[in-house]
């Protein structure tokens, strides 16, 4: 069962310049973007600065409104609404099961807030009544391993990790059917880092929760999801089960992202030479496939025909004319 | 070690504290040595606030005001006739000018804090070049040209015009380090050069560095906290904690037969590409303390696995000896006298 469905997700943001802010061109953040995520489904949309993620997550939590394009929703089982032309208004009862887990922890705790309150504040909001608010606020410290004295104290009194269960509480206090997680690891130090990775994967399984994880890191990325989604210069260029993915890329693209990964094994030092050039400008994609000035394997149709993402067998989709020919090295 | 030649800068000992508004000081480095050798790389690695870039920061002297270097030594061209102790000389004097760029450059992380935004790259690069040894303008803007060259920027002649801003991060970060490079410096030392870049970016500048450093047979001090840009770059590994190196090692045995038990446990946390899916990953229970909350005895013992209640919690382990592989812990210790008793 589908709890999202994306399809034909577009976004631009207009570039404005003049006196008039006349729009002098388009930055193509996110360009028919199409996944879906089933219920228990961990997908992780990855890829480098700027490559649209965070549009499309933004997307889904309509924190913005899509150019175009759908984002089918089940807000409970056996029916779907389509998030993208709902005004606030309309959005307002639906906002409470999809949740946000921010990359910052610092930034996205209230520092004048107790912790109890900071979690118990979506539940106030929904109209929760005192009582089984304070025994919600015990039950979720409790599910994210923070002490149940948390309650009083302030956010500048937990370390980075402890503040991000804090905002992972936060989130899960109105039982959410969806979790967005943007780079929720990415500004923690690595032994705090697998803490917090073991608890969206205790979390996953003890609740079911369907999670749009976004992140750049593709050793996270490994641990946390079933499937992977890699964007580049706005589109999705593949995307299929994280361990076929890893084994076998189907995409340039995903073989570059994965050999420039310094592998953290001396006896591997990496030969491969690292891909040329950097990621081309959203606002001026170049012709045919976005990558085809840094792909190693680019024919003169790659320079002027995008190819379409379809299926290139065992499940896998890939945006690449080559898919079928090439034989891409994973890292197994 | 299989390299005998002489380091160009010895750590010895340093140690650096920072006074802070209504409390008492902050020891950010407690007891730091370190060695940095031509032609080699030093991986400096350790989680936030393990003092990485305070080590960094000292050996330039450009600690924040309210940083002081409160013991140790930081020797340049140590055991020959022209040794300068670091931290004796006047933080603003010539001599300490002089060794700013001209024997030891530095790469931020952010290269944005090396650049101005006001003067173009060609200006800033002539700067750089003519403050320690001036040649004429003209050679030096040759010589610019050459180093954005050598730095893979692509169209130096007409790169050298452009501002900063006018440029990608990846690009950018290839200008700080022909800055770092301008008065050709035999040490160089990077703070976390690659941690604001995308990845394939970080592997091209990964690449760039270790060309030049093999090149130029330069002393490269990189610090990051990334265990596989070490894997992929250092010689010898200095692994920190709470400002002491825990840990000193040729790279393979660090990776092969981690000593320390943070060294173990870090790299047990380090998410792996292979991993079966869903797989937990290793943790290090608690977090890294406050520095003004140093804990009594071994700094990692309320974290440690192998914890000696009585011992790791009164009196602090040896540290490692200069230019040895070693740990400071009792358990390695124990081991290595049990060792030495059986041979
Ligand atoms: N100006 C300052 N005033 C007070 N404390 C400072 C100052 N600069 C650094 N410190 C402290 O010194 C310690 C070491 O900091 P340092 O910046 O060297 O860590 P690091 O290892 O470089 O960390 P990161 O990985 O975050 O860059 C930290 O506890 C830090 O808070
Ligand atoms: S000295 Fe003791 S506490 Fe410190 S690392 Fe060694 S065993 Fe652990
Ligand atoms: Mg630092």
């Amino acid at each position: 069962m589908n709890m999202l469905e994306v399809s034909g997700l577009t976004k631009h943001y207009p570039i404005n310049a003049g006196i008039l802010r006349r729009e002098v061109g388009r930055v193509r953040a996110a360009e028919d973007v199409n996944f879906t995520i089933s219920k228990g489904e961990t997908l992780a949309l990855v890829g480098e600065s700027g490559c649209g993620k965070t549009t499309v997550a933004r997307c889904i939590l309509r924190a913005l409104k899509p150019t175009s394009g759908s984002i089918r929703f089940s807000p409970a089982d056996g029916e779907m609404v389509d998030l993208a032309p709902l005004s606030k208004r309309q959005l307002r009862p639906l906002r409470r099961h999809i949740q946000l887990i921010f990359q910052d922890p610092y930034a996205s705790l209230n520092p004048r807030m107790m912790v109890g309150d900071i979690i118990a504040e979506p539940l106030l909001v929904n109209g929760v009544a005192s009582a089984e608010r304070h025994r919600r606020v015990l039950e979720l410290l409790d599910l994210v391993g923070l002490p149940a004295a948390a309650r009083t104290r302030f956010p500048h009194a937990f370390s980075g990790g402890q503040r991000q269960r804090i905002g992972i509480a936060r989130a899960l206090a109105l039982n959410p059917r969806v979790i967005v997680a943007d780079e929720p690891v990415s500004a923690l130090d690595v032994s705090v880092q697998a803490q917090i990775i073991n608890l969206l994967l205790d979390l996953q399984e003890q609740l079911g929760l369907s999670t749009l994880f976004v992140a750049h890191d593709l050793g996270v990325v490994r641990h946390v999801s079933d499937r992977v989604a890699v964007m580049y210069v706005g589109r999705i260029v593949e995307v299929a089960p994280t361990v076929a993915l890893y084994a076998t890329p189907r995409h340039p693209y995903t073989q570059a992202l994965m050999s420039a990964v310094p592998k953290a094994d001396p006896l591997m030092r990496d030969t491969a030479a690292a891909p040329i050039g950097e990621v081309a400008d959203p606002a001026n994609p170049p012709p045919g496939c976005a990558f085809n000035p840094r792909c190693p394997f680019a024919i003169d149709r790659c320079r002027t025909e995008r190819p379409v993402l379809r299926d290139v067998g065992a499940g896998q989709l890939a945006a690449c004319h080559r898919a079928e020919e090439l034989t891409l090295a994973g890292v197994g | 070690m299989a390299d005998n030649s002489l380091p160009l800068v010895s750590v010895r000992n340093l140690a650096v504290e920072f006074t802070q508004h209504g409390g008492g000081p902050v020891r950010a480095l407690d007891s730091v040595s370190l060695d940095l050798r031509p032609g080699r790389v030093l991986g400096v690695v350790g989680e936030s606030g393990c003092g990485k870039s305070v080590t960094a920061r000292a050996m330039l002297r450009i600690l924040d005001r309210n940083g002081s270097i409160k013991n140790g030594q930081i020797l340049l061209d140590p055991g020959t006739p022209q040794q300068t102790d670091i931290t004796a000389l006047p933080g603003e004097g010539n001599r300490m000018r002089e060794i700013r760029g001209g024997r030891i450059g530095l790469i931020f992380q952010e290269p944005m804090a090396a650049l101005s935004m006001q003067y173009t790259v060609g200006n800033q690069l002539m700067e750089a070049i003519r403050v320690h040894n001036d040649p004429g303008k003209a050679v030096a803007r040759q010589r610019v040209i050459k180093l954005l060259n050598d730095v893979g920027i692509p169209r130096p002649e007409t790169r050298i015009d452009t501002y900063p801003f006018q440029l990608s991060g990846g690009l950018r970060q290839r200008v700080g380090i022909a800055l770092a490079l301008a008065a050709d410096p035999d040490v160089l030392i990077a703070d976390e050069p690659t941690t604001a870049l995308d990845v394939t970016t970080q592997a091209q500048i990964l690449a760039l560095l270790r060309r030049l450093q093999v090149d130029k047979k330069i002393a490269l001090m990189l610090i990051t906290h990334d265990m596989g840009v070490i894997a992929q770059m250092a010689d010898d590994v200095a692994v920190m904690y709470l400002g002491r190196v825990v840990e000193f090692a040729p790279v393979n045995e660090v990776f092969a037969a981690p000593r320390h038990p943070y060294t173990q446990a870090l790299l047990r946390s380090v998410p792996n590409l292979r991993a079966p899916p869903h797989s937990r990953l290793a943790t290090i229970g608690g977090a890294v303390p406050q520095p003004n909350a140093r804990p009594k005895g071994c700094p990692f013992h309320p974290r440690c696995p192998d914890m000696m209640p009585g011992r790791c919690d009164t009196t602090a382990p040896a540290p490692v000896p200069p230019g040895q592989a070693g740990a400071s812990c009792f358990k390695v210790e124990d081991a290595a006298l049990v060792e030495g008793v059986a041979a």
